[in-house]
């Protein structure tokens, strides 16, 4: 059986260019790009190459391009860089949608004694600006706020947001790991600080990520160690995967348009069909402002982990922010933000697709989550009686 | 993913005895759609009082819906008597065992199964003493205490695993600590250390005050309360609770089961600790 991958959010197949290209830096071209012979030297040229690819891809300078271990440590070295060149200053923001990578370490230092205020979002997910503009203020050391969302795909104005936070003198830092490869991004004409972004989001390995800085923007290293990436982060240079992640930003150059109008199609279709073919399911975020790729439908009075495991049976790849899958008892936090009520929270499933998506495989979904929906809503004691009340909702 | 085993596949994919049965003699629902779990459970007795047939409909993830076709694949046969004495850990052996984190997915068929038992028997399954403890998940005292009896709980996060409680905002941590600690208090005395040195009356005071300190103490403020010692009369601490402690319901829950076990942990098995009046 083959598999029908629908989870690249999650992450996404290492694409054949990409492994070729960098294959031969793991056995054949093993030097260290910091030697100072011509062994390790051609390496460092392929990595000035990679930091080229990179920055092309974001409209920004090779100079402006550090390179992490995930997109994890680049939000982390973003807020707590911002955060140590302000040290008089004791405010951060950032929304309550975010992903753990920001989330989570915003939780930590607010126990450490900062002020956090995480913005809320509106049913549609969406961040109010005003709300945003009325909570930067003089001691408001760093703002956080993400591209993109993961788990919904809406998209957040954060050029707007970096607009005004550069006119108040904060820095701005995004974590832009959905939305880089999926978006047209251009870091010249626009006012964020810092920028995030992970390898294997698009067709990278894993283990590869990177920090956009913006030349001028005051920035204290996370990894301390080595002169690697002109001192910014200490550490011997990932060279295939960073290699292999130059590489992935050329293609997602060349894909940024079949991205925004066959993946697009594909997504659409397969939204468009399952909301038809399956009452009481509905579409989690503003349907305007989203990444072309994504899309989480909820199906009403049904648990996402059976979903999800029953459509394991045919192949098909796809998550859910139900609790069961979440890892905790809650559903996933971001639909909670948005007020998703809990008969829906459940039963969310994201279809999050590619370019390397069929036809064939949209239509393998739309032929087999219906039965299957409809399956587990037999099983559901919600499902019958909800039949007469919601009728007509 | 979760680690299933081969049984909880065979039974989420073909679930056993869906449904609901008409007119049946004993009928449940717990759980809720918020919680993430719910189960509706409905048996038939035949003329020799034996279950003939238990039906289930399920709202959850692929373990709960394993666990309610166990339940009923387990029930099929059983007298009433037979059935009370079914626990959670029946559920998970049928099944080949859960996943530790999915184990609350057989505490809630245990629960259906008994409070259908309590509708065919025509008695009311709330017990009026029974206080709720997780506010998020709506878990009792009662339900907590009995999954530590049953399953040798020892930890807040296995209480979690089992009954759910605790798993939401994680404000009830400490009460559930406090259960654990009070069902092994008094438990305790019939293991406990064999042969304690005589001390003196100083060292004693001494002991107590160290113990306040440093095992005591912080969890009370922990909760916004303290304690203070007054004095000490042969065997008998006499203390008494300040800030948040002293007028709340459950302080004497905590002087007897934690205070009180504390002491005789680190001082001396025949302690007794009064509270005066503050």
């Amino acid at each position: 059986m083959k598999e029908v991958y629908l989870d690249n959010n999650a992450t996404t197949m290492v694409a054949r260019e990409v492994l070729d290209e960098m294959l031969p830096y793991f056995h054949d071209y093993y030097g260290n790009p910091s030697s100072m012979h011509s062994f390790g030297g051609q390496v460092a040229r392929k990595l000035t190459e990679a930091r080229q690819r990179v920055a092309a891809l974001l409209g920004a300078d090779p100079e402006e391009i550090i390179f992490t271990s995930c997109g994890t440590e680049s939000d982390n070295t973003a807020i707590t860089s911002a955060l140590a060149n302000n040290p008089t200053k004791n405010h951060i923001i950032t929304s309550r949608v975010e992903h753990p990578a920001v989330k989570v370490l915003c939780e930590h230092l607010a126990q450490k004694g900062y002020r956090v205020t995480m913005l809320p979002v509106n049913t549609e997910g969406l961040l109010d600006m005003d709300e945003y503009e009325a909570s930067l203020t003089p001691d408001t050391a760093v703002v956080s706020i993400m591209w993109a969302n993961n788990e919904t795909g809406v998209i957040f104005p954060v050029e707007e947001a970096a607009h005004l936070a550069r006119e108040r003198g904060i820095p701005f830092h995004t974590d832009a790991v959905q939305a880089v490869g999926k978006i047209p991004i251009h870091m010249k004409a626009n006012s964020i600080d810092m920028l995030s972004l992970s390898g294997h989001k698009l067709h990278a390995p894993k283990g590869v990520g990177v920090l956009y800085v913006r030349k001028g923007t005051r920035f204290s290293p996370f990894l301390i160690g080595g002169h690697q990436e002109k001192g910014r982060r200490g550490g011997t240079e990932n060279v295939p995967s960073i290699i292999a992640l130059g590489k992935a930003c050329e293609l997602a150059g060349g894909n940024m348009e079949k991205e925004n109008t066959y993946v697009k199609s594909l997504r659409d279709r397969l939204e468009a069909e399952l909301l038809t073919a399956i009452p009481q399911s509905k579409v989690n975020g503003t349907i305007e402002k989203r990444l072309p790729n994504t899309t989480n439908i909820s199906f009403e009075f049904i648990e996402g982990e059976s979903i999800l495991l029953l459509m394991d049976q045919y192949g098909i790849c796809a998550s859910s922010g139900s609790a069961c899958t979440s890892g905790s008892l809650q559903p996933s936090h971001v639909l909670r933000a948005m007020g998703v009520p809990y008969t829906m929270a459940h039963g969310s499933i994201r279809f999050s697709l590619s370019v390397y998506n069929s036809t064939e495989d949209i239509d393998l979904v739309i032929k087999e989550l219906p039965p299957i929906i409809a399956k587990l809503r037999v099983l559901s004691p919600y499902w019958a009686t909800s039949q007469g009340a919601c009728a007509t909702a | 993913m979760w680690e299933y085993t081969d049984k909880v596949r065979e039974h989420f994919l073909n679930p056993k005895n869906t449904g609901e049965i008409e007119n049946p003699d004993g009928v449940a629902e717990v759980g809720s759609i918020a919680c993430g779990d719910a189960l509706k459970l409905s048996f038939k007795l035949d003329e020799n009082k034996r279950i003939a047939d238990a039906r289930f409909k399920t709202f959850g993830c692929a373990s709960a819906i394993a666990s309610a076709s166990a339940l009923t694949e387990i029930l099929k046969g059983k007298t009433i008597e037979e059935a009370m004495k079914i626990t959670n850990q029946d559920i998970a052996d049928y099944l080949g065992g859960l996943p530790p984190e999915k184990m609350h997915c057989s505490v809630l068929g245990q629960e259906a199964l008994e409070k259908a038992i309590e509708n065919y028997r025509g008695v009311s399954h709330k017990k009026p003493d029974e206080e709720i403890v997780c506010v998020c998940f709506g878990v009792t005292d009662g339900e907590i205490e009995r999954a530590v009896r049953q399953n040798h709980l020892t930890t807040v996060e296995e209480v979690t695993n089992y009954t759910k409680a605790g798993g939401g905002c994680g404000n009830c941590h400490d009460k559930i600590q406090a259960i654990i600690d009070r069902i092994y208090a008094t438990k305790k005395p019939e293991e406990g250390p064999a042969q304690r040195p005589k001390i003196s009356n100083i060292q004693k005071i001494r002991m107590i005050e160290e113990t306040i300190e440093r095992e005591i103490r912080p969890s009370l403020k922990h909760d916004g309360g303290d304690i203070e010692l007054v004095d000490v009369v042969g065997n008998r601490v006499l203390v008494a609770m300040r800030g948040a402690c002293a007028t709340c319901q459950a302080s004497q829950a905590t002087m007897k089961g934690f205070v009180e076990w504390k002491l005789k942990e680190f001082v001396s098995p025949d302690l007794i600790v009064e509270e005066v009046a503050s």
